[in-house]
Parts: C-alpha cells; structure tokens; sequence
C-alpha cells in the first residue's frame, strides 16, 4: 500500500471527506481529476493514467473522459484460455501499451458504481503496483456534473513496464484458502435471493451455471451495493462502519474473505474493507459462488 | 461437426458477413453503430411497460416486445414479426446486439422467425471483441423473442 501519495489539491471539504477513510490516498474527486485535466496532466508521459473500466465493453467507445483509455476485465485483465488472471508478462505488456510506468499515478473509474474499476484496481494490486487510485462516484457521476467527454481515443507512446510476478498470497484466497478459513468471518456480497440460493430455482432463468445455490457456510450477507450512496460515491467511513461492524460484526482484526459470482462485485467489497476501513487482512476469493457451487462436496449452507 | 449448418435469414447474414468482414476492433465499431441505430419505441409502446418482457440473461436491463400481425388469417406462419427493445443509453452492447436482433429480423414471418438457429448469435465473429460470456445476453434475448413469436400467433 502506498505510505506517501502525492497530496491530491482538492477542495478543503472534499480532502475532509476522505481523509476519514483508513487510505485516503486511494481515492480521489471528480473535481480533483478536473484540476488535473486542465492542467494537462492527463494521458500525458510523466503524467496521471486514467483508466475506465466497465461491465459493457462498448461504454468507452460511446464517450471517455479524456486522456482515457480503456481496461477491459475480460480482455485485458483475464488469460484467455486458463481460469485465472494475466501472468507477469500479459501484464507488462497492458500496461506498456497504456505508456504506463511502475511508478505511475493509475486513476480508475468506470460504470455501476465503480464496480469493474474496483475490480481492476484490485487485480492491478495483485501486481503490486504501488499508486492506484479509484475515482470516487465512477464515470457516473462525472457525467451527471456535466463534466468534458470525449470520443477521442489518445495513442501514448508505450513503455517499458517491468514484468512483475503477480503475488496471490495477500489479497487474493482460493477454494482451498476457504476451506481452511470456514469458521472465520466471510463476506457474501451477492443478491439476497442469490445468497438465498433461490435464483438457481427460477424457472426458465439460467443463472451463471453453478449446480448448488445457497452460500459458503457462516457467511454475512451484504449486498455489495449497500456501500455506495446514490451518486455513486462511497459511503462515509461512519455509515460503513455501522454496517459491516456494528450490524454484522465484522472485526478488522480478523482476516477476512469477501467473494460473489466472480469475484468483481466483491473487489468493491475488498476495496471498502480494506481501503476504506482498515481491515488488516482481507481476501478476495475469485473463484466465488461459480467454483464453490459447482465443486463436489464443498459445505453449502441454505 | 454438424453435417448441415442452418442458414440465417437473408438479412442476418448480411450483418453476419459485415462483422466478419472486418478486423476485430472495427467489429466494435460496427457493434456501436447498432446500438446507435436502434429505434426509439413507438409512442404506443413507450407508455406501455406492461407490454415488455426483461431479459435478465443480459448484464444490463433489457426489455423487448413482440408484435405479430393478425394476418393473414388462414395463416399463421406467413404472419409478420415486430420486435421493439428498449435499453438504456449507459449499456451499449446490450442496445447494440438487440439492434442486430431487430434489423436482422423485424418484418420476417412467424415460420422464418422461429427457424432462426438458437446459435445465431455465435455467428457475428463478436466472441473475440466483446468475450463469448457477454454474447450469452443476445441468445437470451433470441429465444424469448422466439417464445413470444409463438405465444402472440396463436393468440
């Protein structure tokens, strides 16, 4: 985690707003970022690296915000042929093509509440890099501010971004790191009817192909949703605290995993946790309810 | 491999050959024209919610109606198939494979309607640009058009 972030020149009401957070340097405001574009340092070599990072693929094409260029999860972020992400060396090479260097300043931002640019925050951590940053409220809310958007698609000139081995051990738990943790408090930050295990029964609706549903044994359940307030931005470190300590118990002593479908929704989940609120050890299991619903004799609770 | 692939309708196979036609990233493109392109609702729909059926197979809200002409009479198969969807402006592939779905197949009959192969949305070369997982959306919205073509012209 980064211990000195370059101090963001926002607003003095906005630096209050985040500096409750347990890292503050991992967020920064749409007005922020529209300091920085005026000052041109956007998409610029030695400058900030904006990335979007979206459910629907074609939403960039449609309008960025500029000096953005596009990080899809699925492309970019996932091997194409193995169930798990890119190695070392896919990931030099995305983010060589984006003229980002190891020590960059990524911003990421994207649709549905930063929900997939959580995602690839949280993957682009896999790699360690050190200063990655979410644009608090996504490309929403900079759209509703009426802030520039653009078609343009900018050409940086590529580096030479080192290869990095992706570290798996700290932030990222597997079906067998949650079998070992059962017992240990767990994060479920689907739908309740997903948790329910009640989807898989809707007639006619093939849901993402798991043969069980229901939960991870122990699991709390809290929609990952519950921690974006309607415009998209964070909810205050006191209204977080209120639902995942004071109303599920969660305690940021304890190691704890967080994981949904695929593990996206509960990157957001991950970041909030761990960003956000400080908890020491927090995992993201990718696997989630599509490999624990479908693996043999894994404990399934109803 | 199956021995005999079933052929699309004229005009899906022309958007079919269009997409093929191009490198992968100007498939893209392509893709955004559709979703560009695809019609407002009719008055008569717009004020309707309840005429609409959701697609909750796509990652984005979808809703699509049918319509089916009530001739001619004796008829059924030979009746003419209306499609209307609508989508928001924030989910583009979503807009962008329902507009492929209505140029390729609004104004067909009943019989050529339901004779579309449920694997058509496989065959727009889009797997590489927008990942097989998201192409799940489209076949989901063909089969409930092909569901609702049966349901409208029996009515």
């Amino acid at each position: 985690m980064p211990s000195t972030p370059s101090s963001p020149t926002t607003s003095s009401t906005e630096q209050d707003r985040f500096a409750q957070y347990a890292h503050p340097e991992r967020l920064v405001s749409t007005e922020w970022l529209a300091g920085q574009l005026e000052d041109g340092r956007v998409g610029v070599a030695g400058g900030i690296a904006l990335l979007e990072s979206d459910e629907d693929v074609l939403l960039y094409d449609t309008g960025h915000i500029p000096g953005a260029l596009k990080l899809d999860w699925h492309q970019d972020l996932n091997d194409q042929v193995t169930r798990d992400y890119v190695d070392g060396e896919q990931f030099a090479h995305v983010m060589s093509k984006r003229g980002i260097e190891r020590d960059t300043t990524i911003v990421v931002y994207g649709d549905k509440n930063n929900w997939w640019a959580a995602y690839a925050l949280w993957v682009i951590s896999l790699f360690g890099h050190e200063d990655v940053r979410l644009l608090d409220g996504g490309r929403a809310k900079w759209v509703a501010e009426g802030r520039p958007m653009t078609r343009e698609v900018p050409e940086p000139e590529h580096t030479a971004y080192p290869v990095v081995d992706r570290d798996d051990s700290r932030i990222r738990a597997f079906k067998d790191d949650v079998l070992a943790h059962l017992g240990g408090p767990l994060v479920d930050v689907r739908s309740p009817g997903e948790f329910s295990g009640e989807l898989l029964h809707m007639p006619d609706y093939p849901q993402e192909g798991a043969m069980r549903g229901g939960h991870i044994p122990g699991a709390k359940s809290v929609p990952w949703g519950r921690a974006a307030n309607e415009d998209g931005t964070f909810k205050s470190r006191e209204e977080l605290e209120a639902i995942y300590e004071q109303e599920q118990g969660l305690d940021p002593r304890h190691p704890t995993i967080a994981y949904c479908r695929i593990g996206e929704r509960s990157s957001h989940t991950w970041f909030v946790l761990s960003q956000l609120l400080g908890f020491d050890d927090v995992r993201n299991y990718d696997g989630s309810w599509t490999e624990w619903g479908n693996s043999v004799r894994v404990p399934v609770e109803r | 491999m199956p021995e005999t692939v079933t052929p699309l309708p004229d005009a899906l196979e022309e958007i079919a050959r269009d997409f093929a036609d191009l490198p992968p990233p100007e498939r893209l493109q392509l893709l955004l024209e559709f979703s560009e392109g695809l019609p407002d609702l009719p008055e008569a729909y717009a004020s309707h919610p309840d005429r609409f059926e959701q697609v909750h197979e796509c990652q984005s809200p979808l809703f699509l109606a049918v319509d089916v002409d009530d001739q001619p009479a004796d008829d059924p198969g030979a009746r003419r198939v209306h499609l209307f969807f609508q989508a928001p402006q924030e989910a583009p592939t979503t807009r962008g494979f329902a507009g492929i779905l209505q140029e390729g197949l609004d104004g067909l009959t009943v019989e050529e309607v339901l004779a579309v192969p449920d694997d058509a949305p496989y065959r727009f070369s889009l797997g590489e640009a927008v990942s097989p997982l998201r192409l799940r959306g489209m076949v989901g919205m063909l089969s409930r058009i092909k569901r609702q073509t049966v349901l409208k012209s029996q009515a």
